[in-house]
């Protein structure tokens, strides 16, 4: 049993598995239920509420993934990162992302990963962006690479000094849910570097360093309710810990990498997809986030959004590159959907910044 | 018969269904259903609580997978969803005990 466990926090790409292949993922999303008619796909659902084909909006946010390197291995993680996946950005791509964020009629700057703040540039590059001046600069961090080592100590200082927004996973506020989901020891290192973000004014109830907290369900399930589980959260994080944090982000779980395998291991995949089907609310596609994003890799291609990076769908337009980025013939795209969208689009709507309706 | 159970998940779905055979009493049903479930002097989470125990005090099957999911949902503990479940069986012990007096009263009155 323990080493079944151990098998599985290694990334789909390290136990050389089948889903570890993108093509793979969107076969078996493709496949049985959504080929016999049993559901129907995700482009049939949305032409019912003439939502078809699926156009951008303004771009909004530009949300860059320097690198699939993380030192953690959660068992949902939609990006199959870990301390093997040596996908990491250069400092010449990052030159192109800046000439990007420097021109950009975005208002937001997501920097993600794996855990960015492993990529050896990253300090460089959130100093050049960070004179920019774009109104929201967002780091994802996941919260433990803060006490992974010493060399990391000082981010919270770091992210202070930058005026970096920063939003980081919390899958639950005890230490079981937590541990399951993030690997063992996992609750309480984050609930240190909390505190440590906490000290220096993150999250704090009327500081302008805004820490804000992602929840994902630690199964097959969906979130419930965002509003209700904040309420939750900061009840038990204030009581237990004295932590303090800004807004709660609500996310579902999409049916892609370690997540998908997770929910085929687990037979719960067909019952997963059936739930999200039914939850599908037509108001969230007005609001799903490839509609205001655009996701760039860390080898600098161009994607509708993080997932549909992962699924190596690279946009469908005549720009695929950082280096050759603009703008306007981006936003004139159609956006690459399948049945992970149902995703985005289940109960509240769910995107990198919680439900996407009231 | 399809089924050849007379239990069957995929049921579950079809609940909504009561209504096409006598629309009016169902969809008052699922109207009173919806409202006792809103947030109101209880909270949400504590009736999905109590939805767990009684499921379970009822022995229904379907009540005891939508509401495991829905506390699931909510981010109730298992241990929390399992104390419920202890009120329910204790209630019900409770109840079968209680009518131990009952008895006694009966074979004290009976016994010479
Ligand atoms: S979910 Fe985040 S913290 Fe966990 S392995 Fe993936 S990138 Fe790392
Ligand atoms: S998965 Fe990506 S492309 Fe699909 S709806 Fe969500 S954000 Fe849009």
């Amino acid at each position: 049993m323990l080493k079944e466990k151990k098998q599985q926090q290694q990334s789909l790409h390290k136990r050389h598995s089948e889903l570890a292949m993108a093509n793979n993922q969107l076969e078996k999303l493709s496949n049985g239920i959504f080929a016999n008619g049993e559901l129907p796909t995700f482009s049939e659902k949305i032409k019912e509420s003439n939502q078809f084909p699926l156009r951008p909006k303004k771009l909004e946010i530009l949300q860059i993934n320097v690198g699939y390197m993380c030192n953690q291995v959660c068992e949902h993680c939609h990006v199959d990162a870990g301390p093997d996946r040596k996908e990491i950005m250069t400092r010449e791509t990052m030159m192109q992302c800046l000439e990007v964020i420097r021109n950009t009629g975005a208002h937001t700057l997501d920097l993600t990963g794996g855990a960015p703040e492993m990529n050896p540039d990253f300090r460089w590059f959130v100093d050049e962006a960070s004179k920019a001046g774009i109104q929201d600069f967002i780091v994802r961090s996941n919260l433990t690479i803060i006490r992974a080592n010493k060399k990391y100590y000082d981010l919270p200082e770091f992210f202070k000094n930058h005026n970096v927004h920063v939003v980081s996973s919390m899958p639950h506020w005890t230490r079981g849910k937590t541990d399951k989901q993030r690997g063992e020891g996992v609750f309480d290192l984050s609930i240190k570097a909390l505190q440590e973000l906490n000290a220096v004014g993150y999250g704090m109830p009327d500081s302008d360093l805004r820490l804000d907290l992602v929840y994902n369900p630690s199964g097959a399930f969906l979130p419930g309710d965002q509003a209700s589980m904040e309420k939750d959260f900061k009840k038990a994080l204030l009581d237990d810990f004295g932590i303090h944090f800004h807004s709660l982000f609500a996310i579902t779980n999409l049916p892609i990498s370690r997540f998908l395998d997770y929910l085929i291991a687990s037979e719960n995949y067909e019952d997963y997809m059936y739930s999200l089907v039914e939850a599908y609310n037509p108001a969230a596609v007005n609001n799903v986030m490839c509609r205001n994003t655009i996701s760039v890799s860390w080898d600098g291609y161009l994607y509708d959004c993080d997932f549909n990076q992962m699924l190596e769908l690279k946009v469908a337009s005549k720009i695929q590159h950082v280096s050759e980025y603009n703008e306007d013939i981006l936003n004139d795209r159609k956006i690459i959907i399948s049945q992970h969208c149902y995703g985005c689009t289940a109960g509240a709507g769910s995107s990198c910044q919680g439900a996407v309706t009231d | 018969m399809a089924s050849q159970n007379y239990y069957d998940p995929a049921d579950l779905k079809k609940f909504g269904k009561i209504s096409d055979w006598s629309k009016e009493l169902g969809d008052k049903f699922f109207d009173y259903y919806g409202k006792v479930f809103e947030e109101g002097a209880l909270t949400a989470r504590e009736k999905s609580l109590i939805a767990l125990a009684v499921a379970h005090t009822e022995m229904c099957p379907y009540c005891i997978d939508a509401y495991s999911q829905d506390g699931l949902q909510r981010g109730i503990t298992k241990e929390e969803m399992m104390e419920a479940i202890h009120v329910g069986a204790a209630i019900k012990s409770g109840a079968t005990l209680v009518h131990g007096v009952m008895m006694m009263n009966k074979v004290n009155k009976l016994e010479m």
